[in-house]
């Protein structure tokens, strides 16, 4: 197993690999698309904005290694938080971007299905999940287990039956979402202790 | 739904853990890594680390410690003191932080907030607000480990903020800070009405009654302690349990 994180230098990726690690893995942080041959697990991780994100992607070629890993080799990929927005379409966070276009939608602002409450914006903290679907990278995870969250938008689907999992906030919103062996969560495994690490294990476990 | 968070406060220099009582007498009470380690174990919400004497000695935080407290840390990590620039906030991202607190900073350099913001999303973008109660009531907000007044109001300033970028605030009562008599309630109520970000509860915490009061009464999203955990018997775990059996939603595994 050998995992590859891909760096295209907006974030920390330290505690991504830190944790990969924690369940077992052999995980390289790289930012050169010639690595993913080795790679049997890709991870993209994300912190900051969608635009600046895609552009780094595209200016070191990991659109195309993505899209060819992924779709061509069958190798899994597991989006973590802004990683998981980059696989739609298009993002609409600060104007309007194309993103990776692995899965069907768009990304926009979270919202409140209630406009009299106080609505506080951006989701911070522990939440729960809510399964939707079974597939392998679910296995072993308790019901309405909690995972922690940071983010101000989520990638809507338009493919229900890409949506693995669900949170409540404001709205319903996909909080994992799952394609053949592309994964993404929008909620940090890496900062969720014990429960992420079992989300990590099973990524791990789908070869 | 969104659980409300216990958050362990970490105030440390030199290595070494401090606590103080109104911002000052600090104490050792212990070494950084093994506390770290011990609230990891326990499964806390969060937990935020503060250089307190980084702005005062005017250095940079200490990227390599942080550096080796996130490898431990599996827990959401909130980095403050000596933050002065943007270089300083990618430094401390890169090092492991998932977010970083800036107090004095802001009012040499309101706009390191938006500057923040745009580079790194305002997830990351936590203000902290030292907040002074003058003896007339008068709230005033004060920088440097509270030795500085500012002539600023804190909830104008929460406001002033949250428009700059800010995505969470970190609010301490300096007046009630290590007495362990409880939040300043009014305060933090003020704030968490002023603004559409959440707000953190700090300075004071007395018991978990005390936490439940500043989620319920004042609006808190997450309730911050040092003293109580450092120097008392009660747990995060424990204000947990004492949330949940008073309906309050907390993070269950």
């Amino acid at each position: 197993m050998n995992v590859l994180i891909i760096d295209y230098g907006l974030c920390n990726l330290g505690s991504v690999k830190r944790a990969f690690e924690e369940c077992g893995a052999t995980a390289f942080i790289s930012d050169d698309p010639k690595e993913a041959e080795k790679a049997t697990h890709l991870v993209l991780p994300g912190v900051g904005a969608f635009g600046d994100a895609m552009k780094n992607l595209r200016a070191a070629g990991w659109d195309a290694t993505i899209r060819k890993n992924v779709l061509e080799q069958n190798v899994p990929i597991l989006g973590i938080c802004l990683g998981m927005q980059l696989l739609a379409e298009k993002s609409l966070e600060r104007g309007d971007h194309q993103g990776l276009g692995l899965i069907r939608g768009e990304v926009i602002k979270i919202y409140n299905d209630d406009p009299s409450a106080k609505f506080r914006v951006p989701h911070i903290g522990w939440n729960e999940i809510h399964k939707k679907k079974d597939h392998p990278l679910l296995t072993k995870l308790e019901p309405n287990t909690d995972f922690y969250f940071v983010h101000s938008y989520f990638f809507k689907t338009t493919d229900y039956e890409d949506i693995l999992a669900t949170t409540l906030y404001g709205s319903e919103f996909p909080s994992i979402i799952g394609k053949n062996k592309i994964m993404g969560v929008q909620f940090h495994p890496e900062k969720s202790s014990r429960a992420g690490f079992q989300i990590i294990q099973n990524f791990l476990s789908i070869n | 739904m969104l659980k409300a968070r216990v958050i362990p406060t970490i105030l440390w220099k030199d290595f070494g853990i401090v606590k103080g009582v109104g911002f000052n007498s600090w104490r050792r009470v212990g070494t950084l890594l093994p506390a770290i380690k011990v609230y990891n174990t326990r499964q806390v919400d969060e937990l935020i680390i503060v250089d307190i004497t980084a702005t005062e000695q005017n250095r940079e935080p200490d990227y390599e410690v942080i550096d080796e407290i996130a490898d431990e840390c599996f827990v959401p990590l909130t980095v403050g003191g000596g933050v002065k620039s943007v270089d300083h906030i990618k430094k401390l991202l890169r090092a492991g932080a998932d977010k970083v607190a800036i107090n004095s900073g802001c009012y040499s350099d309101p706009d390191i907030i938006s500057r923040g913001a745009d580079l790194f999303g305002t997830q990351c973008m936590v203000v902290s607000i030292d907040v002074f109660k003058h003896p007339d009531g008068r709230y005033e907000c004060y920088s440097s480990s509270g030795k500085m007044a500012t002539g600023k109001h804190p909830v104008e300033w929460a406001m002033a903020m949250e428009a700059k970028g800010a995505g969470e605030l970190l609010i301490t009562s300096i007046t009630n800070d290590g007495a362990m008599n409880g939040y300043d309630i009014e305060l933090i109520k003020n704030v968490t009405h002023g603004v559409s970000i959440p707000v953190i509860a700090s300075g004071g915490a007395k018991d978990y009654e005390d936490m439940y009061r500043a989620i319920t009464v004042a609006g808190a999203s997450a309730v911050a302690a040092a003293s109580i955990f450092h120097f008392t018997e009660q747990t995060p775990l424990e204000a947990k349990n004492f949330l949940r059996q008073k309906g309050i939603l907390v993070r269950k595994n």
